[in-house]
């Protein structure tokens, strides 16, 4: 064991900055990470006992404890419980004969819950020892169980082909299934990794690629949406040692699963993408953040960045571009759904909590190890390498006129084709469900952008996906009659946020916790119409939270307030304009008894 | 037309929340021209003499004395202002909340690294004393609450922005820099 921690710890150089790194590679070799590796690793990188703790404590997937010879960790997002995840988790329960949060006393299995893997199609899913295991029911659990005692090897236990395309590739051996159900230039077959590179790289000047890129008006896809062109030209002109890249496939948003099908399907499209910016934007290292989850891939991903390498698509003077220098290496989080915001990626990639950063300063002049830095989504990242081959002219003509191009949308729930879909900026929400076979007479509610996006009802289904109406980094939860819109879809995705706050802000930590038992209250009959109020109020505050993450955590009760009122008022009752649970006798008792004395309570 | 009437009180609070009050500063003077303060620290006026327009409660519910004043407050004011971290969601005193309360006093009175001279192991227990509540609460949870001013504590701007907007009946003004925490 000592000698694997300090080989570990030798292979990243004693980098403090790769602690996650570290951290990753001992919690997978021993399944925990002790008191001892802890002391071990703060002593080596010459960093204090705390650094090192706190940074672990921060992600759900290191543990200070054995988690079980095979770790099941049960995705709990919304659509998993709409596609049958209760069951699933009661017979995980009953065929283990443990809770959810513990190990079985011989130390073989343990159970935990997890946030949205990323498999929002092919739900429930688990991930077992990093694999993944999709479309889960109690029989396939009793099955797993008995293979686990039976001693049998991961890929043993699956019952299933392995998914379509890469997903049977030797390096990745997935059951994981891509459900690409319609194409565009993104996820389009027809494209020759590195023609870009070497046809068009060659020829153009920064300046020129950066130009390119603005005519096109392509803006970030992962849902803030800001200009890339201009954000690759605030960096060009940012002064700093080195300039980085970086891809975020930080996909943590729940419902959205595209970046996990492009890093299967179209791995070198991005990487080529990452070299063009790098051009534009004078960065000589790429660094592509993909959340844990999506492991599996790993070994996959770096067998492509070792091809391209081999090509002279990396690596030094690239494409015979006499002086460009770029390479590119994977980082991989921990489980952490904050890390997608991009200032808490860029700590959690140099080894810290992912807290978001203060800004200013932004991250294209004080980003990674405080230098000049692009964080874009990876399906911006693919549609730069589109636009250079065809033109940002030929861009404009995609998508609506503020809007250009293509989103690559996830979509998942009740409808009879979930799956991965690429369409055209300017799709009604209408034209959606009729293309995914969702029965519209069904659906109740469309959840547009995850958690942190909008609840919208049928009477605003003729809106459009873009910037200026509905926009959206691509996750679409189609949600039929026979769930309870609150109880089921807006309790969960509130505790989601509640799980999800780094808690750096006070509003974020407290008032998302307060505004659930608000919920909760109402949920129970015990609410009154002020109640609402309030919970709209309260949201307005939590705007001054520091990131995305604690801004948007109100979205799903104060939109479901907006556009489902009626559901909030027919659980409260009457006129009453307070009711207090507070009972004074109850709230005395213990203080009383512990000094011994009798409560006076007019 | 009289003048308005505003009472403020502190309750499981620091006293900060009355210093970003007082942090106003020479607008103070415009103040007392637009109100009349009753029940307050700062004119030391204890007990409510008349009916009030404006309550301002700095802290949350602690003990059973803070339950009387703000249920108090509430017959007397038209309008409560819950102002501040504690009175909003209980605060810094609410850190207490996850433990126990006769683990609170144990620590506090019999067992604490700086307890000295308590040979009789006393817990105070004084009839005289307030009875604690098992955890500290926030105000809007014991009675209904108008406005909420959040901060730790709200900075002087937002509060005088809040006054002059309750007094006025114009809209409040609330730029960003007024909310951020940091």
């Amino acid at each position: 064991m000592a000698m694997q921690l300090e080989n570990i710890i030798e292979k990243y150089n004693k980098d403090k900055t790769r602690l996650m790194d570290i951290l990753i590679d001992v919690q997978s070799e021993e399944g925990y990470i002790s008191e001892d590796a802890i002391k071990k690793i703060a002593g080596e990188l010459d960093i204090s006992l705390a650094d090192v703790k706190q940074t672990m404590s921060f992600y759900h997937f290191f543990s200070d404890k054995p988690t079980g010879k095979y770790t099941v960790y049960l995705n709990d997002s919304v659509v998993a419980y709409m596609m049958g995840r209760q069951k699933v988790k009661e017979a995980f329960e009953k065929e283990t004969g443990i809770k959810f949060g513990e190990v079985t006393p011989d130390g073989l299995i343990g159970l935990f819950d997890t946030s949205c893997i990323g498999m929002n199609d092919q739900e429930p899913a688990a991930l077992i020892n990093g694999k993944v295991f999709t479309d889960l029911t109690p029989f396939r659990v009793k099955e797993i169980i008995q293979d686990i005692r039976d001693g049998k090897n991961i890929e043993e236990m699956y019952r299933s082909d392995l998914g379509e395309g890469e997903n049977r590739n030797e390096l990745v051996r997935s059951v994981v299934r891509n459900n690409i159900r319609r194409i565009g230039p993104v996820l389009s077959k027809d494209y020759i990794p590195g023609r870009v590179i070497k046809e068009k790289l060659t020829s153009m000047t920064p300046e020129e690629v950066i130009h390119e890129i603005k005519k096109s008006n392509i803006r970030g896809r992962g849902g803030a949406g800001f200009p890339t062109g201009l954000k690759w030209e605030f960096c060009r002109k940012a002064k700093g040692e080195k300039k980085y890249i970086f891809c975020n496939a930080d996909e943590g948003e729940p419902g959205t699963f595209k970046d996990r099908v492009i890093l299967t399907e179209r791995p070198k499209l991005l990487f080529e993408g990452m070299v063009i910016a790098g051009y534009a934007v004078g960065a000589t290292e790429g660094i592509v953040y993909i959340r844990y989850e999506y492991m599996y891939l790993k070994k996959y991903l770096e067998s492509i960045l070792q091809g391209a390498r081999d090509r002279n698509l990396l690596g030094k003077n690239i494409g015979g571009i006499e002086g460009f220098n770029f390479d590119i290496r994977l980082q991989f989080g921990a489980g952490a759904y904050v890390c997608g915001e991009e200032s808490a990626l860029i700590e959690s990639a140099e080894g810290k909590r992912g807290e978001p950063r203060d800004r200013p300063p932004f991250p294209v002049e004080k980003g990674y190890l405080d230098q000049p830095t692009v964080v874009n989504n990876v399906e911006t990242l693919c549609s730069a390498v589109k636009i250079l081959l065809n033109g940002g002219e030929w861009y404009t003509t995609l998508g609506t006129a503020n809007s250009t191009g293509t989103k690559v949308l996830s979509i998942s729930g009740d409808c009879r084709y979930p799956g991965v879909y690429e369409v055209e900026w300017g799709f009604s929400v209408k034209d959606i469900l009729e293309m995914t076979g969702a029965d519209q007479e069904d659906v109740q509610a469309v959840q547009v952008g995850g958690p942190s996006g909008t609840l919208i009802g049928p009477k605003e289904f003729n809106r459009l996906l873009c910037y200026h109406d509905l926009a959206t980094g691509g996750s679409l939860i189609i949600i039929g009659k026979q769930h309870n819109l609150l109880k089921d879809i807006v309790t969960n995705f509130t505790q989601f946020f509640i799980n999800e706050s780094c808690g750096s802000c006070s509003t974020c930590r407290n008032i998302t916790f307060q505004m659930k038992e608000k919920l909760e209250k109402i949920l129970d009959g015990k609410g009154i119409e002020k109640d609402i109020d309030d919970l709209v109020e309260w949201g307005k505050i939590l705007k001054v939270s520091r990131c995305g993450l604690g801004q948007t955590s109100a979205n799903p009760i104060v939109t479901s307030i907006r556009n489902f009122r009626h559901l909030y008022d027919e659980l409260v009752a009457g006129d009453k304009d307070f009711e207090s649970e507070f009972d004074l006798s109850e709230a005395v008792k213990a203080s009383c008894d512990a000094t011994g004395r009798i409560p006076v309570l007019n | 037309m009289s003048k308005p009437i505003v009472a403020t009180t502190s309750l499981a609070g620091c006293f900060g929340c009355h210093m970003s009050l007082l942090d106003i500063d020479e607008r103070i003077l415009d103040l007392i021209e637009l109100v009349e303060f009753n029940k307050s620290p700062i004119d030391d006026i204890k007990t409510f003499t008349k009916q009030c327009d404006i309550g301002l409660i700095e802290g949350g519910c602690c003990n059973s004395e803070n339950i009387h004043v703000l249920k108090d407050f509430r017959k007397h004011c038209k309008i409560l202002v819950s102002l501040g971290e504690c009175a909003i969601m209980g605060g810094l005193p609410a850190l207490r909340n996850g433990i126990a309360i006769k683990e609170c006093l144990d620590e506090a009175y019999l067992n604490g690294p700086t307890v000295r001279d308590n040979d009789k192991q006393i817990v105070p227990n004084d009839d005289e004393l307030p009875m604690l509540l098992d955890k500290v609460y926030p105000c809007h949870e014991i009675v209904k609450i108008d406005y909420y001013l959040p901060g730790c504590p709200p900075r002087a701007d937002l509060i005088w922005n809040a006054l002059v907007a309750l007094v006025t009946g114009d809209e409040m003004k609330l730029p960003y820099e007024v909310i951020k925490f940091d």
